[in-house]
């Protein structure tokens, strides 16, 4: 065989220069079950092609079998690190379609965990970064904070991530007795950790400039993408869906929405820092403001058939807009529930970031989008 | 040569090579305790006291752990690969003394054999990346080709400079003309170039870049299982003993100093020095393989023949001491400012978007719509549960 015939084999195949490389599923820095195949020249990346679906566990379908109430739990394992929030969200779309008033003491406690959660959710975040970049020590100061933020939602709900506690109308059972006590206890805590890992990381030299200008993203091309949270408010875009459509009891505490100015990696990770600070100031507001009182609404415990009418709900997520579109058809179980994930929008763009990038790059985008791919998948 | 004489080298070698196991297992051990209290964790406290078998139990569920070899390897490779990487750091501690006496073999160009031998261990690397047909492991290994003999420039100029104050590149000469004042007094910043250079020669953390767990998976580590694992791991323990050791006698002085005998001198300064490779390694992210590229060639090459210079200069014309601490000190600063540049150069940026998001609050309370998305108008607090 002549030197031409191998080549024009090989070209049959892909570019002479190019080698697929194949990243997960089971590689330790796709966040889970995701798989990139990237077309490599050296170390540049040609192409990149985001695979999708290992974790789909058909959770909407799930959800159309399920009463209402039931649903909850699946819920909980969409974003399997941020469950409060996504129990909230649908427990918001039950409420707003049967019209329920929940309980003052109930929303400033759906607030508390909510935000308690957001502070989980950014320090994992923060830790997981850290190890892409290749610093191990911010991981560890991360999942000390986490743990601590487990540990009262353990003596909130029983649960340390799966948690079921919050029912259409309210909660499952009124907060712990000393829950007060335990929360402020664990703010100067908290703010330590998040401190900790916010010193020893975000303005070090190699992280900055593994960092900085890696994977930028213009406004446009962000809000084209349907980028939400704190990868849209890397961009600039002051899009928070706590302030541009307030629910709950959110307007009623002062809190200040970061905003990153390249929408490069490093704002997108500085963003999220900041919004642990503001979270945290929240739950300090709403441990003042919190009153006594029932925590379930007279409609929460019986079996639900929510009037004929469709709902979409939105709440701001740890990693962005979560939607709930909820139609119900007047049965004890829904007709259809459609969920719109935040990360699976923002993973969209992978494949646009990924162009041109280095491997090492690689897995700093897809860890500065911050994806949970129970929530890509359902 | 006798049979005695044989006999003599064979008995020294299997010394050495206990020595070394048994130093390899202690920086394990200390390593896992360090970066623990570094993470606020205890590090290893259940084999032994204090933890202290841990390594030993490691090693030995890694010997006992079945050797995987893949099947599309290319077997007599990837079978001899570990063999080169360990033996060229095995071998580099022939010449290195721990005292006066305590050498296996003094040569009096140590300091050449040593760089020369070294260098080797990256062919082991390329093998073992090669041979076990692993795309990961073949990336890994080229990063590490390119890093290894990127970084091995800036180390042959300090070194070069180093010999040219001692006047020779036998290692014991070297300690003894350090007897008034150790080296790194008089040329602080070979010490930094020496010491960053040889952090990237044995892949630890800033620049472990060709095993980079979350990127390479390991790099050419990846297909290696059990005994094989093991030997490269021992390889990188005794390259990062050996740099900090090179460190010691080349800057610190050696085993010189006072009360104490030398061999505890020699091992106190050697363990100093590796608790900052360790500090260093529970601080910092890792560089990518670019920037780790163009700091070699960018920042490092220049400086180290700017070393080698200024103690050219100063040998030549026989000025005082303390003048090549000056230069060495100058170009040290110079160097320290342009980082501190780029340091501050974020902050610089985090200030811009401070000001921009205050002037956002500002002109949303103003009631001019400032980002893209217009959030509605203040307004009274909502009857909860409406959302």
């Amino acid at each position: 065989m002549t030197m031409t015939n191998v080549h024009t084999n090989i070209a049959a195949d892909a570019h002479p220069v190019e080698m697929l490389l194949n990243m997960g599923p089971q590689h330790p820095s796709t966040h889970g079950v995701f798989r990139l195949v990237l077309w490599i020249d050296g170390e540049k990346i040609v192409r990149a092609e985001p695979h999708i679906g290992y974790l789909h566990r058909g959770s909407e379908k799930l959800c159309e079998g399920e009463q209402y109430h039931q649903v909850i739990t699946l819920f909980d394992r969409l974003d399997y690190v941020a469950n409060f929030n996504n129990e909230w969200a649908y427990c918001r779309a039950v409420e707003k379609l049967m019209g329920l008033t929940v309980p003052e003491r109930a929303e400033y406690a759906r607030v508390i965990l909510g935000e308690l959660n957001r502070v989980a959710s950014h320090l994992l975040y923060v830790g997981t970064m850290g190890l892409d970049a290749g610093a191990m020590t911010p991981t560890m100061f991360c999942f000390r904070g986490r743990e601590r933020i487990q540990a009262l939602f353990e003596a909130v709900s029983g649960a340390r991530m799966m948690h079921n506690y919050f029912r259409i109308g309210g909660l499952k059972e009124d907060l712990p007795e000393n829950f007060v006590q335990m929360v402020k206890d664990l703010m100067p805590l908290l703010r330590q950790d998040v401190e900790e890992s916010d010193k020893i990381l975000t303005f070090n030299e190699i992280f900055l400039a593994r960092l900085k200008d890696v994977g930028a993203i213009s406004p446009q091309e962000a809000i084209s993408y349907g980028f939400t949270g704190p990868c849209l408010r890397g961009c600039g875009v002051d899009y928070d869906v706590r302030k541009a459509h307030p629910y709950s009891v959110y307007d009623r505490f002062t809190f200040e929405v970061p905003l990153g100015l390249d929408g490069d990696c490093w704002d997108r990770h500085w963003v999220r820092v900041q919004e642990m600070y503001q979270s945290l100031n929240i739950v300090e507001q709403a441990l003042q403001q919190m009153p006594q009182g029932p925590v379930t609404s007279s409609l929460g415990r019986r079996l639900l058939r929510p009037p004929k009418g469709e709902v979409y709900v939105r709440g701001e997520n740890p990693r962005g807009e979560l939607g709930v579109y909820l139609i119900s058809d007047g049965t004890d179980k829904p007709y259809r529930v459609k969920v719109r994930p935040p990360s699976f929008c923002n993973l969209s763009a992978i494949q646009h970031l990924l162009q041109n990038a280095w491997i090492a790059d690689s897995v700093i985008i897809l860890g500065s989008l911050d994806i949970v791919l129970g929530e890509v998948d359902r | 040569m006798g049979i005695t004489d044989l006999l003599i080298i064979l008995l020294s070698l299997a010394a050495l090579f206990a020595g070394l196991t048994v130093a390899v297992l202690g920086l394990i051990w200390l390593e896992r305790k360090v970066l623990g209290r570094l993470q606020q964790r205890l590090g290893p406290t259940r084999a032994g006291p204090m933890g202290l078998f841990q390594p030993l139990a490691d090693a030995l569920k890694l010997i006992l752990k079945e050797d995987i070899v893949p099947s599309s390897a290319e077997k007599a490779v990837f079978w001899i690969a570990p063999v080169i990487v360990v033996l060229s750091a095995f071998v580099v501690w022939v010449t290195i003394p721990a005292s006066h006496t305590l050498v296996v073999e003094n040569l009096d160009l140590g300091l050449f054999y040593i760089i020369a031998v070294s260098v080797i261990g990256i062919m082991g690397l390329v093998m073992a990346g090669w041979g076990s047909a692993n795309k990961y492991g073949t990336l890994g290994s080229l990063r590490a080709a390119a890093q290894l003999i990127s970084y091995e420039i800036p180390v042959i100029m300090v070194v070069v400079a180093v010999a040219m104050l001692a006047q020779s590149m036998d290692l014991r000469v070297i300690v003894e003309r350090q007897g008034s004042y150790p080296f790194v007094l008089l040329q602080p910043l070979g010490l930094v170039i020496f010491f960053i250079a040889g952090l990237a020669e044995v892949g630890r953390t800033p620049f472990d870049i060709y095993h980079a767990e979350s990127e390479v998976v390991g790099g050419p580590f990846v297909e290696y299982s059990g005994a094989h694992w093991s030997v490269f791991f021992l390889a990188e323990y005794i390259n990062t003993f050996a740099i900090a050791a090179l460190t010691t006698l080349l800057f610190l002085g050696g085993w010189a100093g006072p009360l104490l005998p030398p061999i505890v001198w020699f091992l106190l300064k050697t363990l100093a020095v590796v608790l900052v490779v360790f500090w260093v390694r529970g601080t910092f992210p890792r560089l990518r393989i670019d920037q780790l590229m163009a700091f070699a060639w960018k920042a490092l090459v220049p400086l180290s023949f700017y070393a080698v210079i200024s103690t050219a200069i100063y040998q030549f014309y026989g000025w005082p001491a303390w003048s090549l601490s000056l230069m060495s000190l100058a170009g040290l600063l110079a160097v320290g400012y342009l980082v501190y540049q780029r340091m501050t150069g974020p902050a610089r940026r985090v200030a811009q978007v401070r000001a921009r998001q205050q002037a956002a609050m500002q002109s949303r309370r103003s009631g001019i719509s400032g980002g893209p998305v217009a959030p509605p108008a203040a307004q009274t607090p909502s009857a909860p549960g409406q959302s």
